[in-house]
């Protein structure tokens, strides 16, 4: 059988854009196309063993962000803050903690839909054989080491490592998040 | 009421994209060729995609059942 690659470009280090590239590579994985995604710039904290966990969203610049409270703190209260407000204000942006509170109630809602966590997507993504590549120009400009970076990632690489990936197939397809 | 006797099941209830099809690929992996998979899954999103995860494997879809909130999948491993 002709050999499908689907190669993901991950440039964003937000909880919510550190989904699409796992969500899409374990899923192509799983039927039966080889995959791989390229962690590059912001997207390297995806694998970062320290910053993985302490991924957030921003309700500033965000104007698309609901006020959605997890199911378990529903309640008459926030249920008319929901109906009143349609997102948080962006002026609340600006309040120092509020960025971390919008991340622990985004993290609470995710869990509680039964929506995998990024680090639970990461194994699903290794155990599908998944290539996690960390862009090695952005490790060096962002000073991370590999061992700063989570187990089970390729070596660090670059621009033509990459393209010769997608290249190889007979049918690449590339998508960039 | 399905008829169909699985082989094995797999409780997806709860999970959401795209935890029902990766867990449904692993499960499958645990069957031998012929053999039948049950699927439960609450993820209304898992009524299109465990169709085109058979269409794109080769694995036989044989009956979706709905009730109750749940939808029920029997899969035939290739």
């Amino acid at each position: 059988m002709a050999t499908e690659r689907l190669a993901i470009i991950a440039t964003k280090g937000t909880l919510d854009m550190a989904y699409p590239p796992l969500i899409l590579a374990s899923t192509a994985a799983s039927l039966g196309i080889e995959a791989a995604v390229f962690f590059t710039f912001y997207g390297l904290n995806i694998v970062h063993k320290k910053k993985v966990n302490e991924l957030k969203i921003a309700p500033v610049g965000n104007p698309a962000m609901p006020m959605a409270f997890p199911p378990s703190m529903q309640n008459p209260i926030t249920n008319t803050i929901s109906s009143v407000l349609p997102g948080p204000p962006q002026i609340m942006g600006i309040i120092p903690g509020m960025t971390d509170l919008m991340s622990f109630m985004m993290k609470k809602t995710i869990k509680e839909h039964g929506v995998a966590s990024i680090p639970e997507l990461l194994e699903a993504c290794k155990e599908a054989d998944v290539k996690l590549i960390p862009c090695q120009m952005t490790m060096e400009l962002f000073g991370y080491k590999y061992e700063d970076l989570i187990d089970g990632l390729e070596p660090p690489a670059g621009a033509a490592t990459f393209i010769n990936y997608v290249t190889e197939a007979d049918k690449p397809m590339i998508i960039f998040v | 009421m399905a008829t169909i006797t699985p082989d094995k099941t797999l409780d997806a209830s709860g999970l959401n994209c795209p935890l029902p099809v990766l867990k449904t690929k692993k499960a499958l992996e645990e069957l031998q060729s012929g053999q039948v998979l049950e699927v439960i899954t609450t993820d209304p999103g898992a009524k299109a995609d465990i169709p085109a995860f058979c269409n794109r494997t080769g694995h036989q879809l044989l009956e979706t059942v709905e009730e109750g909130g749940k939808i029920i999948f029997y899969l035939r491993k290739k």
